[in-house]
Formats: structure tokens, C-alpha cells, sequence
């Protein structure tokens, strides 16, 4: 009961910086997301083309995710010129990862699409341009989110690593309320941090179904669909 | 002017000369190819399968480029066109429909039309027209190709072929993968809309019959890309001219039909099984003729007769069972399993190998006559 009270106490006090930091945190989760799918779409075409670009890339990938959050943090100030508490650090490291981390799925979410419906692009006549942004890349949409979902949560307990070299976040709530002692404190973060992590990745989940309506009940309206074409035949 | 204007119209619409093509250094997948496609006719390469049949349809629209010699379209060797405008001036029907699934059946119709800058609307109404010329209800354009069964779908992918009005049509198996029901009418309609709409159309397949159904000439392939003959169907049929093609023409012609046609009808009895486990037991009799020696799982292990039961004291000594038959399976499957099955029933297993029955091999005989008294009733609509 102290816990709960507590924290009912806690926040409308501090709601002023809760929705301050609540909004910091959102923007250097999300924005990686958006930039990571950016770069890693093309790369992944790229990768997709050429068999050593392929190597190079995906093993590359893989060696920049091994680096260190916190040392990603404290060692991009110095390669980009910003303060060592600019969010900017934050955005690129986690930017960093994302395309790391999306290179490989994204590379299979393009392989992932049946080869019959790239061959009849073909020989419809698409200009290979075309082909990517309007066949390839609405097909893979969905291993594509499958990829997203999973950054997106990692990007958001990320974040909070980054308060500790002071850049702004909900990661400062553990900061705080560990120099301080303040239990409330650092329950209120988790819990904003759980629920920001449920609220990106249900938005994901809608995002999919709005962009894919093709993905939906393929299969229950299948019998319908046979019986019209016996109505075909027949007639 | 009056007479190259003629000669445009007498010439072969699509002309090989010579063509080769060589995939990264192994054998000829087609060789030295020279034939002419008649304007406004169908034409079928028929042949088994990898004998370049797919790779000569390709090279007519530049998904494949041949290694040396020429093909002419109209007149124009299509390697000085370009690939894109050149292959939206060819309908492209494949066997798996191709359609993209995340487009609705009338945008996929629509696709080369809004490929060639036509508005949407406009493309989207003659998807509609089109609908109905491939015999498909209007209703059914809102519907993404997942919801439609495959015999829809290969409509889908002839009207799709049809909607820029190209004059070539290339049809690669297009039929091969829908049941022979649905085929037989994919066919007949074919032949119509070539009468109709007088199109040039090249059409591959590995069937002979569907090649005589369809074909005002036909070609056929042999191994290693090379054309066997190139003549009218009933000269094909009556004069082939060397031994392939007589081997290709004759080979089990009738019996092979079976191999498409569905064994769902077909009655599955039921029948007496003993366990492995207890064959040792002499107390343990068998009541049929013939009785299916089962393990624990269910799965067979040949026949026990009646009348030898009590020499049968393990697995070695039964009777050694014939082919097997999945539910489901074709008929030939069915005829096959009761032929070669010691008792004259066929034994039938569900997928994993579980024994559910047997078939006859006089029913199996029953259902493919009605088959075939199905297909003459479908080939003489198609002739009328
Ligand atoms: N893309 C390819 N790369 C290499 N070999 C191929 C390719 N396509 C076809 N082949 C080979 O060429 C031969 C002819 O193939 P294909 O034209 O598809 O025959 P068909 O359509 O008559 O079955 C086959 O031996 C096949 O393995
Ligand atoms: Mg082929």
C-alpha cells in the first residue's frame, strides 16, 4: 500500500518533468527507428545485389553491435563535435545499432518474397526502381516490422543508459532515485518505461495491419471463393 | 510503301534465327533455334521438362538473353528494344499465377496499363470489362488473389496478360497447376478468346494432349534445347518424325491422365489387422481371407492369407504388401496400390503412414472410366 501511495503522490507532483523526460525518451527512441529504417532499407538492396558487399555488411553489422552502449555514448561526442549531453549522441548510437540490427532481417524480408511474383514483375515490364518500391518493398513490409518491434523495445530501455552521462531521459528516474535513495522514484520509471515499450510496440502491431490489409483472412474467404468458381464453371 | 506494308502483315510475327543459349558455361539449354510464330495463331512448345522450352518463351521478351543469334518481333530484333517497354508490349501468363498478393484483383489487372501511365480510373475500368471477358464475377475484383482458389486465379493472370491489349500473348504452363476439371475449362476458353480477340500467342507445356487441344502448331522440344518437329498437331500425331517424338507422343498416352486425376471420390473399406506383437500367438485367428499385419503404430507390414495363418508366426513370414496409397492421392496412386497388393486391395494410409482402409481395384477402374467419359464430354464442347 506504501508503494502505491506513494507513487499516486509522486506523480502529479513531478508531472512536469515526467512529461518532459517521458517526451525526451520518446523522441530518442523513435527517431533511431525511423533512421535505422532509412539507411538499413537501401543497404539491405545493396547487400541483396552484390554477394562480398552482402559479407562486408552483415559481418560489419554485427561487429558494431558488440560496441558498448555507454561507450558508443561518451565516444560520439568526440567523432560528431556535440556536447557530451546532447541527445544528438544518443539518436546516432541507437541509429548505429538499428541498422545494424535491421540489416540482416531486412536482408531477409526482401529474399523472404515468393520468386514467382518478383519473375512476373519482371515480365510485366516494371523498370527495376519501380520494382523495389512498389513490389518488393510493400511484400516485406511484414519481416520487416517483425524487425522493427524488436529494436523498438531494445531502443527504449537503451535510452535510459544514456542517463548516465546526463543526457535527458527517463533513465535519469534510476539516476535520481538512486543517489537519492528513492525507491518511488525508480518505480515510476519502470513503469513508464514498460508501458511506453507496450504502447510503441501495440502502435507497430497497428501500423502492420493498416499497411498490409492484403495479409488479413486470406484463407477463411477461400470456400466463398471456390464455390464462385464452381458457379464459373457450371455456367 | 504498299509493299513492305504487306510484308508486315504475311511475316511470321515472332522469328528465331539461330538462336543459342548457353547458361554459365554448361550444355545448350536451347540450340541453334530457327522457326517462325504465325501471326494470329497459337503456337506450343511442348517437350519434357528442361529441354529449353521456358528459356526460348523467355528470350522472346528479354528475361532471358539468348547467347547468340537473333529474334525478331514483328520484323525488329527485340535486342535493340528496350526490355521494359518491350515486355509490356507481351502478355506474361506463368503457371503460378504470379499476381501480387498484395494488390487487389483488379489493380493486378490494371498493372501493365498503369505501367504504361494510363490513370487509374480509366485502367481500373477496363480491369472490370476484362473480369468478365475471363468469365470471373465482377464482385471478386475488391478481393486480394489469396482469397481465390487457384483456377480463379490463373483467370486472373490471363486477364491481367489481356489488359494493354498486347498482341503476343506468352503462356508458360499456365493450366499445369489446377485441377483437370478446371483446366479442361481454362482451355476451351482459351480457344475462344483466340478466336475472338485473333491474338499471337506462344504457349509452353509439358502435356501432349493440351498441346494438341490448343496448339494450331506445335513444336516439340527434345532434350539438350533442340526442336524435335515443328508441324501441325495431327502431324505430329500421325508422322512423328524420329524416334523422340514418337517416344514423347505415344508414351502411355491415356494411362498418364491418371496421374492428375484426383483419387478423393474413391471408397476406402475398411479391414481386418493384426498387431506384429501377436502373430506368435496361435490362439490369436484371423476371420478374412486376407488380413493386413500392422505394427503399433498402425502402419503396414504385408498380409497374413487365411488359409496359412498358422504358419505366420512373425513379420518374415507374411506376405510381402504392394505400393502404398495416401488418402487423397491421385488415382494412379490408387490403381497402382490395389494392382500390385498380393489380396487385390489397394492399402490406404493417411499421412503419417497409418493404415485407414483399402481400395478395390474394380472401383478405382469405375471412377477413372467416369473420368474419361467426363473429359470426351469436355473436348467435344470444346470442339462444337
Ligand atoms: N537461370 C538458369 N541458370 C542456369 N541454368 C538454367 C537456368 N534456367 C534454366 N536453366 C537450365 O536450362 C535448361 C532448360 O531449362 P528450361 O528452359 O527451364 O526448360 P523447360 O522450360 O523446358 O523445363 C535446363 O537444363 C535448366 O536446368
Ligand atoms: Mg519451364
Amino acid at each position: 500500500m506504501d508503494w502505491i501511495s506513494g507513487i499516486i503522490d509522486y506523480v502529479p507532483a513531478n508531472i512536469g518533468q515526467l512529461r518532459q523526460l517521458t517526451g525526451n525518451h520518446l523522441l530518442q527512441s523513435v527517431l533511431p527507428i525511423v533512421f535505422g529504417v532509412l539507411i538499413a532499407v537501401p543497404l539491405a538492396q545493396l547487400a541483396r545485389q552484390n554477394r562480398t558487399l552482402a559479407g562486408i555488411m552483415l559481418t560489419g553489422s554485427s561487429l558494431l553491435y558488440t560496441i558498448p552502449s555507454l561507450a558508443m555514448f561518451v565516444f560520439l561526442p568526440l567523432v560528431l563535435g556535440t556536447s557530451i549531453l546532447s541527445m544528438v549522441n544518443v539518436v546516432v548510437a541507437l541509429t548505429i545499432y538499428a541498422v545494424a540490427l535491421l540489416m540482416r532481417s531486412t536482408v531477409d524480408a526482401l529474399t523472404s518474397i515468393d520468386d514467382g511474383v518478383r519473375q512476373a514483375a519482371v515480365a510485366m515490364g516494371y523498370t527495376p526502381l519501380r520494382r523495389f518500391l512498389t513490389v518488393d518493398l510493400p511484400l516485406s513490409i511484414p519481416v520487416l516490422i517483425a524487425g522493427v518491434r524488436v529494436i523498438s523495445v531494445t531502443n527504449i530501455s537503451m535510452v535510459s543508459v544514456g542517463a548516465l552521462i546526463g543526457v535527458p531521459s527517463l533513465g535519469r528516474l534510476f539516476t535520481d532515485g538512486l543517489t537519492r535513495n528513492y525507491p518511488v522514484q525508480i518505480a515510476v520509471g519502470i513503469i513508464i518505461t514498460l508501458l511506453l515499450a507496450l504502447l510503441l510496440d501495440l502502435l507497430l502491431v497497428l501500423l502492420e495491419r493498416v499497411l498490409t490489409p492484403w495479409a488479413r483472412s486470406s484463407t477463411t474467404r477461400r470456400t466463398r471463393a471456390a464455390a464462385l468458381d464452381a458457379r464459373t464453371v457450371a455456367s | 510503301m504498299t509493299s513492305t506494308e504487306q510484308a508486315s502483315t504475311t511475316r511470321p510475327m515472332i522469328e528465331f534465327r539461330d538462336v543459342t543459349k548457353t547458361y554459365d558455361g554448361g550444355q545448350p539449354a536451347v540450340d541453334s533455334l530457327t522457326m517462325d510464330i504465325e501471326r494470329g495463331k497459337i503456337t506450343v512448345f511442348v517437350g519434357p521438362s528442361g529441354c529449353g522450352k521456358t528459356t526460348s518463351l523467355r528470350m522472346i521478351n528479354r528475361m532471358v538473353e539468348p547467347t547468340s543469334g537473333r529474334i525478331l518481333l514483328d520484323g525488329q530484333d527485340v535486342a535493340e528494344q528496350k526490355a521494359a517497354e518491350l515486355r509490356r508490349s507481351m502478355g506474361y501468363v506463368m503457371q503460378s499465377s504470379g499476381l501480387m498478393p498484395h494488390r487487389t484483383v483488379l489493380d493486378n489487372i490494371a498493372t501493365v496499363p498503369r505501367l504504361n501511365g494510363v490513370a487509374r480510373s480509366t485502367a481500373r475500368a477496363r480491369a472490370k470489362e476484362l473480369l468478365d471477358v475471363v468469365g470471373l464475377a465482377p464482385e471478386l475484383g475488391r478481393r486480394y488473389p489469396g482469397q481465390l482458389s487457384g483456377g480463379q486465379q490463373q483467370r486472373v493472370g490471363v486477364a491481367r496478360a489481356l489488359a494493354a491489349d498486347p498482341p503476343v500473348l506468352l503462356m508458360d504452363e499456365p493450366f499445369s497447376a489446377v485441377d483437370p476439371v478446371v483446366r479442361a475449362e481454362l482451355q476451351s476458353e482459351l480457344i475462344r478468346l483466340q478466336r475472338d480477340l485473333a491474338k499471337t500467342i506462344v504457349f509452353v507445356t509439358h502435356d501432349i494432349d493440351e498441346a494438341t487441344i490448343l496448339g494450331d502448331r506445335v513444336a516439340v522440344f527434345a532434350v539438350g534445347g533442340r526442336l524435335a518437329q515443328f508441324a501441325d498437331p495431327e502431324e505430329i500425331l500421325r508422322a512423328p518424325v524420329d524416334d523422340f517424338v514418337a517416344g514423347f507422343v505415344g508414351r502411355d498416352r491415356g494411362f498418364r491422365h491418371l496421374s492428375f486425376q484426383e483419387g478423393e471420390d474413391v471408397t476406402i473399406h475398411p479391414i481386418e489387422t493384426i498387431e506384429t506383437g501377436r502373430l506368435a500367438d496361435p490362439s490369436v485367428t484371423v476371420n478374412s481371407p486376407w488380413t493386413l499385419l500392422v505394427d503399433a503404430e498402425g502402419r503396414p507390414h504385408g498380409w497374413v492369407p487365411e488359409a496359412t495363418r498358422e504358419s505366420v508366426t512373425s513379420q518374415a513370414d507374411a506376405v510381402p504388401g504392394g505400393s502404398l496409397y495416401t488418402r487423397g492421392d491421385s488415382l494412379r496412386r490408387a490403381l497402382d496400390a490395389s494392382l500390385s497388393s498380393p489380396s487385390g486391395l489397394g492399402v490406404t494410409v493417411d499421412d503419417d503412414g497409418r493404415v485407414v482402409g483399402v481400395v478395390r481395384a474394380a472401383e478405382v477402374f469405375e471412377l477413372i472410366e467416369a473420368g474419361r467419359l467426363d473429359r470426351g464430354r469436355a473436348n467435344y464442347n470444346t470442339a462444337v
